[in-house]
């Protein structure tokens, strides 16, 4: 499994409009990719009404993890679309 | 007549007859089915048509609100594919062996539970769109005609609450202002209706009873008024006029540039006394700020501001601005403007006493700070610094050296500092009237019409017993300005006007004639006076 952590920049958080985009990019993966908040709680990218209801804020910390086939470039490409949408 | 408050969402003023808008009511009944495969079935098909109606939304609602906001229609079919969703209705058709449309009501109602529960009141509005997805599942399922006809006369509308997917349909033609009762400033709706330019309000006490009532919405001051009286009604259509001209002007001339018929461009600046100002500044679309009057600093201090504080004011306008020019002027402390901690004295005659750079030419510790922190500053934008109350060269040259000194003193600290123009207000008739030795000093003139009218008139504005003999176009004033320009010129540098003259849109050609490069004015007559500019020869 790979891991990294990402602080949320964007002012609303992981609001409607990037977990859309998060979850379109990881249902073209067969890898796992999951998300935990602050709390503890998880929720897979693929599933955006979970990911929105982890309600992830503006300089809160969200640790991603990805498990499965191709899992170091998938964490890469995921760390990418942080940095570009989050 | 009746009055309630609501929380103003996007300004305006609308005036007409209000229309309660219910939402079609889809009462859902629980029914046991014989075969949950095929009713499984059906909430599929159903879910396609709603995902392909949303994305038929998406599309129309790019041209008609702009990409940005259309994405929540994306955002909706999204959730429509979501597994969480999905897997919660076919496991309650599958497991209690019921309807689709009740395993879907039930499904957007524990969904929107969850967003209404979370604390952040973004996600928490999220739980409109969940029954906004639900409800339009529902009524593919049931088989009802989506209909938003809001009739043939353009209409206040007002609802419990309104979808995203509502307002976008309704015919904007016909809609005048939405009010209502739930829904937050963050919702879609709210957001949408500032899109599209329309006034609205949530938070409203609203009730069915008002249907068919005349009535008016105040946007800027978060009103609702019903049935009102005639006076109401006059005052109302006064001050809508007046608004739907600015929105018009603001629509034609935003983005223009301020250029004569003949192809003369002159800048157009704004005047602000603080930086709260900054919006009305690039609302207005405004070139730059013409006029910071740095006063506000000190106004609305107990003590001397520190440079640190001074800085980072200066810096905040400045980085907002960008590479738009900034001029600020140093500051205008004593007439009409007192402050308790500079312990002026009691003067017989104000206007022509102790103040603005007579201060700081005796007092340079305040003036220092004042320098130190404007060209700290300068690293961040596009500064300019003005002086006021001039009336000689001598003035300028003392300032100049003081303001050389700083500037190399924060070099030697190793602080950057950018590149500055300074120039002078020309608002007594002695500079006026020197403007041409002045104008081998500095780097512009900036003429202040309020004071140089004053002065060359010998009138004080506030008697109005003097009004007879008052003319704001005395020619004596408009042949200084001419001068002003002309002397400006010949040295090179530029002439602006800041004070309200400079708005005066009777006066416009003729400033452009005489030469004047700047106008500045306050941000809310940015645009008429570009109008002028544009219909000048």
């Amino acid at each position: 499994m790979k891991t990294f952590d990402y602080v949320i920049t964007d002012e609303v958080g992981i609001h409607a409009r990037p977990a859309t985009l998060l979850a379109k990019k990881a249902k073209e993966m067969s890898a796992t990719i999951t998300l935990v908040n602050k709390d503890g709680k998880s929720a897979e990218a693929k599933k955006l009404m979970a990911v929105m209801g982890l309600g992830i804020k503006k300089g809160e910390t969200v640790t991603v993890n990805v498990e499965g086939e191709n899992e170091d470039a998938v964490a890469a490409e995921m760390e990418t679309f942080f940095k570009e949408n989050l | 007549m009746a009055e309630f408050t609501g929380k103003s969402v996007c300004k305006g003023v609308a005036i007409g007859r209000i229309k309660f808008y219910s939402q079609q009511e889809n009462t859902v009944v629980r029914e046991k089915v014989d075969d949950a495969s095929a009713e499984q079935t059906r909430y599929e098909q159903a879910r396609d048509k709603a995902i392909e109606e949303l994305n038929a939304l998406y599309e129309k609602a790019v041209t008609t609100v702009g990409e940005d906001n259309a994405e929540i229609f994306n955002v909706h079919a999204m959730m429509l594919e979501d597994e969480d969703y999905n897997d919660s209705v076919s496991s309650i058709i599958a497991g209690q062996q019921v309807n689709a449309e009740y395993a879907v009501a039930t499904t957007g109602d524990n969904f929107a539970e969850m967003f209404a529960s979370m604390e952040d009141e973004y996600f928490k509005a999220r739980s409109a769109d969940v029954k906004d997805i639900s409800e339009r599942v529902i009524r593919i399922l049931t088989g009802k005609e989506n209909s938003n006809d809001i009739g043939e006369e353009p209409v206040i509308i007002i609802a419990e609450d309104l979808a995203p997917s509502e307002t976008v349909q309704m015919d904007k033609s016909k809609l005048l202002a939405f009010v209502t009762r739930l829904g937050s400033s963050n919702s879609h709706t709210a957001i949408l209706a500032r899109t599209m330019n329309i006034p609205a309000m949530v938070g409203t006490p609203i009730d069915k009873a008002f249907d068919g009532k005349m009535g008016i919405v105040d946007g800027y001051e978060g009103k609702l008024i019903v049935d009102p009286s005639a006076d109401v009604l006059e005052i109302y259509f006064a001050k809508k006029k007046a608004d739907d001209e600015k929105k018009a002007l603001l629509q034609e001339l935003k983005g223009q540039e301020n250029v004569t018929k003949s192809g003369k461009k002159i800048n157009l600046y704004a005047n602000i006394g603080n930086p709260g100002d900054l919006g009305a500044v690039l609302a207005n679309d405004a070139g730059g700020i013409g006029l910071f009057r740095s006063e506000f600093l000190y106004l609305g201090s107990e003590d001397f501001p520190t440079e640190e504080a001074q800085f980072q004011a200066y810096k905040k306008v400045l980085e907002t601005m960008g590479s738009k020019k900034v001029i600020i002027r140093t500051l205008d402390i004593g007439a009409d403007k007192q402050v308790d901690y500079f312990g002026l004295e009691k003067e017989e005659n104000p206007a022509l006493g102790y103040r603005a750079i007579r201060i700081c030419l005796t007092r340079p510790e305040i003036f220092r700070t004042q320098l130190r922190a404007l060209y700290r500053a300068s690293a961040y934008g596009n500064l300019a610094i003005m002086y006021p109350m001039i009336i000689s060269v001598s003035e300028v040259l003392q300032i100049k050296e003081i303001s050389k000194s700083v500037r190399e003193e924060l070099i030697s600290e190793g602080i950057k500092v950018g590149e500055v123009e300074e120039g002078i207000m020309i608002e007594t008739p002695a500079a006026a009237v020197m403007s041409d030795e002045l104008a081998k000093h500095v780097d512009f003139f900036s003429i202040g019409t309020n004071d140089l009218t004053q002065y060359t008139l010998a009138i004080d504005r506030q008697n109005e017993k003097l009004d007879v003999f008052y003319n704001a176009h005395h020619p004596a004033l408009l042949r200084l300005i001419k001068m002003v320009a002309d002397n400006g010129h010949k040295e090179g540098i530029w002439t602006g006007i800041c004070g309200e003259l400079g708005a005066d849109t009777t006066l416009t050609e003729e400033f452009i004639k005489m030469g004047i490069d700047e106008l500045s004015v306050s941000p809310g007559a940015v645009l008429s006076v570009r109008k002028a500019i544009r219909e000048c020869e």
